[in-house]
This record gives structure tokens, C-alpha cells and sequence, in this order.
């Protein structure tokens, strides 16, 4: 039986050893992914971004607890995918997003995967699409992706999920934060964690302010949906059922205005355009040999040549080398 | 970008509340280019054993100062057994007494390490055990 096989009939540890081969870039975990691949499409991706202490870890602890013990209908499988930062001067990383996901020990319906960012911005690691994809062929969905918590860099997550949950707290910055960071754009549901807290009415006012002024109409094609602020208690569970409603209602959304398709396409498109560049990139590099592809770059550093009469002469190469 | 990092895993069993030590080897083996999955206090042994897997991890650090080792480190290795993850290597800290070493080297544990060992001597044992791995 292949690793793919064993994964799609349920097998935990190959599950655990591809998402390792695919993080490390291995040529074997990528042979195991373009199995799967006809296996995924079919997961929720439910992403959750915001700033250091917003209270994400616990908020995806208290959703990933609410799909399994749903007050209607069957529970569901859960994958929960928590990145965290890598050091830039070390590429060591400390984890620790499974300590605030305690709840969710001992239960076979939830796997939940640490990353370290290792060097990618954006809030993700370069490999988080790719395991998403694996998560979503063994049968998890939803599937809940915790970005880095920087705060203003976490854009990639929209790229990559269906829905974007924006978390926020009181008294961690005022609205100038909010409007400064291109975070409320890809908000797709805004969450005011920790809502018990002094200040939780100035930041929802805040937030739906922010909504009003720019609501950012047309920003995914679908003005129809106007982003909610919801409220939670991260730490005792208020407002989670709403929040999860929530998120139905939008992949109800999504689906219903064909955004879904839209959105699953433009992605395809982004990923086709990534690997065509790399692959190409590589042929063209093979084929006019690395020498002139080191001389193309001695004479734009002596300013001979600018990168674009660079990129063009290493073309000419190769079509000289083709003939 | 192929690159093998080590995964280590360090976890505190049992009930006792200090995780300073933990803590510390945590960051020291991060400072040495290894990503730490940190799990906190109070984990039970099919927590640590549940983890290891999901985490596909090459190591575990437990950190056990409540004297309750010679039961919850056997658990642990038998649960790690159980789930196939024999070839993970368990390394111990805490406050462990000389006369418990050999048994739990027995046992399969890699290293003991008590108050006071220098964390070069815990990265460069890692490093080590882990020389051989595919």
C-alpha cells in the first residue's frame, strides 16, 4: 500500500510522516500529493489571523471543540493547522499553539499539525497549502489554519482560505491599527475575542466604524456579503455557536454566489502559475548552462546589461541551444 | 527547500506546576535551530504519546520533577510502542535520582539529565542520537 493509500483509509502515522515529507519538500511527499490530489477540494478552509494575544489558539480550540460536540447534526472531523514563527537568526522555532488546545486531547476526530514559518512571510510557512491539501484528501473538514500573530502581514490566509476570521481584543491598539494594516480587508467574519474584558464596546464600535467607512465593496467579488463583528469569550465558550453559525452562513455564501468556485480557481491559477515559473525557470537554466546564466548576472552587476536585456539574452541562448 | 529540522517535542507529565526547566531547554533547543513543539503542563502520557505522532516528532523531552518517573516514563514508551513510534528518542530532565538511571536507560530512554546540565551537552546528545536517522 502507498502513503497515499494508507492515509485515504485512515491510517494516522502516514498521515503524520507525508505531512513531514511535504514541509521538507521531499520528492516523495510530492509524488504522494499528485495521488491525492483528485481526493481534495472538499474541505472548508477556515483561516484565523490577528494580532500576539488576540486569543487565537484558544478561539480555534473552542471551534475545533464546537464541530466535534455540535449542539445539531453529526460531529465533524477537524484538522487544525497552527503556524508559528521560525527565528531568523537560528531558523529554531518554539510551537506552542497545542498548549492552549488541551481540550481537544484524546479525540481521534482531531489532528492538529504545528508548523514553524521558516522564513516565509505573510503568516504562513511556504508548505501550508500543501499540507492543507493533504488534510483535506484524508477527509478533514472544516479545517482551521492559525497564522503567525504579527498582525499586518497575514494576507496570505485569504489567499488560501474560504473564510477569513479576523481576531482582535480590547486594549491591544486603537483603530489607527486597524485601518493601517489591510487586516479588516480580508476579513471575512471580524471577532472581538475576549469580550468580558473593559473596552470589548469600544472595539466592536471600532470595528463596525471601520466596516462602515470602507467596507471594502467588491474586494472578493461578493459585495453581498458584509463582513459581522461577533463577540466571544475564547476562555469559557460565549458567542462560539454564533461565531460557527457565522461561518456557515458565509460558506453558504460562498457556494450560493458561486465565490467558491471563483475562489478554488483563482487559487489553482495562482499555484499553476508558481510551479510553471519555477519549472521553467529551471529548464531554461539547464538548457543555456549555469555559466551564462552566472555571466548574465556579472554584466548587470558592472551595469552592462539592466535584468530585463539580462532575462532576454539567456532567452536568445536558448533558443539558439533549441535549433 | 529540502531541509530535515528536528522536531522535538518537550512535554511536562504529571501534575506538578513548574515548567521553568522545560522552558528553558525549550529555547535552548531553538536557539540551536530546532523547531520546539511546547505543550505545557499537566500533559498525560497518552497526551505526549497522541502529540508525538500528529507532530511527527524525532524527539521527546519530558521534564518530571514531581518524582512519579519509574511510572509515567514506562507508559509513555509503551503508548510511543503502540503507535508505532519506536524510533522516537525519549531524553528525560528533572529531578531524578542516580539509582533510576540505569533501569530507565533499560527502559529506552536516551538521556537523564538532572538540575544544572549544561543544554550544549542536551543539543549535542540529540544531534547525536539522531546522527543515524533516514
Amino acid at each position: 500500500m502507498s502513503i497515499a493509500e494508507s492515509i485515504l483509509a485512515g491510517d494516522t502515522r502516514s498521515l503524520a510522516r507525508l505531512l513531514t515529507q511535504v514541509e521538507n519538500g521531499l520528492p516523495e511527499g510530492r509524488r504522494s500529493l499528485d495521488e491525492l490530489f483528485p481526493h481534495t477540494g472538499r474541505a472548508h478552509l477556515i483561516g484565523v489571523t490577528g494580532g500576539t494575544g488576540t486569543g487565537k489558539s484558544s478561539l480555534v480550540d473552542r471551534l475545533a471543540l464546537h464541530y466535534r460536540r455540535p449542539p445539531s447534526g453529526e460531529p465533524r472531523r477537524v484538522a487544525v493547522v497552527a503556524v508559528d514563527p521560525s527565528s531568523p537568526f537560528t531558523g529554531g522555532a518554539v510551537l506552542g499553539d497545542r498548549v492552549r488546545m488541551g481540550d481537544l486531547a484524546g479525540d481521534p476526530g482531531v489532528f492538529i499539525r504545528s508548523m514553524a514559518s521558516r522564513g516565509s512571510l505573510g503568516g504562513l510557512a511556504q508548505a501550508t497549502a500543501a499540507v492543507v491539501q493533504v488534510f483535506d484528501a484524508a477527509g478533514f473538514d472544516p479545517i482551521l489554519i492559525e497564522t503567525v500573530g504579527a498582525g499586518q502581514a497575514e494576507v496570505e490566509i485569504a489567499r488560501l482560505a474560504h473564510t477569513t476570521l479576523v481576531v482582535e481584543a480590547p486594549g491591544l491598539g486603537d483603530e489607527v491599527q486597524a485601518i493601517k494594516a489591510g487586516i479588516l480587508e480580508i476579513a471575512d467574519l471580524l471577532v472581538v475575542n475576549k469580550a468580558d474584558l473593559p473596552g470589548a464596546d469600544k472595539t466592536t464600535r471600532a470595528l463596525k466604524g471601520m466596516l462602515g467607512l470602507a467596507h471594502p465593496a467588491g474586494r472578493k467579488a461578493s459585495p453581498a456579503w458584509i463582513p459581522p463583528v461577533l463577540r466571544t469569550v475564547a476562555l469559557d465558550g460565549t458567542g462560539v455557536d454564533e461565531l460557527a453559525e457565522s461561518i456557515d452562513r458565509h460558506a453558504a455564501h460562498l457556494r450560493a454566489s458561486g465565490e467558491w468556485e471563483r475562489r478554488e480557481r483563482l487559487r489553482l491559477e495562482a499555484e499553476l502559475e508558481t510551479r510553471l515559473t519555477a519549472a521553467l525557470s529551471e529548464r531554461l537554466r539547464a538548457r543555456v548552462g549555469e555559466g551564462h546564466y552566472r555571466e548574465a548576472l556579472e554584466r548587470m552587476a558592472r551595469r552592462e546589461v539592466s535584468p530585463a536585456e539580462a532575462v532576454e539574452s539567456l532567452l536568445e541562448r536558448e533558443d539558439a541551444a533549441s535549433i | 527547500m529540502t531541509e530535515r529540522k528536528i522536531r522535538v517535542l518537550v512535554a511536562k507529565p504529571g501534575l506538578d506546576g513548574h515548567d521553568r526547566g522545560a522552558k528553558v531547554v525549550a529555547r535552548a533547543l531553538r536557539d540551536a535551530g530546532m523547531e520546539v513543539i511546547y505543550t505545557g503542563l499537566r500533559q498525560t502520557p497518552e497526551m505526549i504519546a497522541e502529540a508525538a505522532l500528529q507532530e511527527d516528532v524525532d524527539v521527546i523531552g519530558l521534564s518530571i520533577l514531581s518524582g512519579a518517573h519509574m511510572t509515567l516514563v514506562p507508559h509513555i514508551l509503551d503508548l510511543l510502542r503502540a503507535n508505532g513510534l519506536e524510533h522516537v528518542r525519549v531524553f528525560l530532565g528533572g529531578i531524578i535520582p542516580d539509582q533510576d538511571v540505569p533501569r530507565l536507560k533499560e527502559l529506552g530512554v536516551t538521556g537523564v539529565y538532572g538540575p544544572g546540565a549544561p543544554t550544549e551537552a542536551i543539543v549535542s546528545d540529540i544531534r547525536a542520537a539522531l546522527a543515524d536517522r533516514a
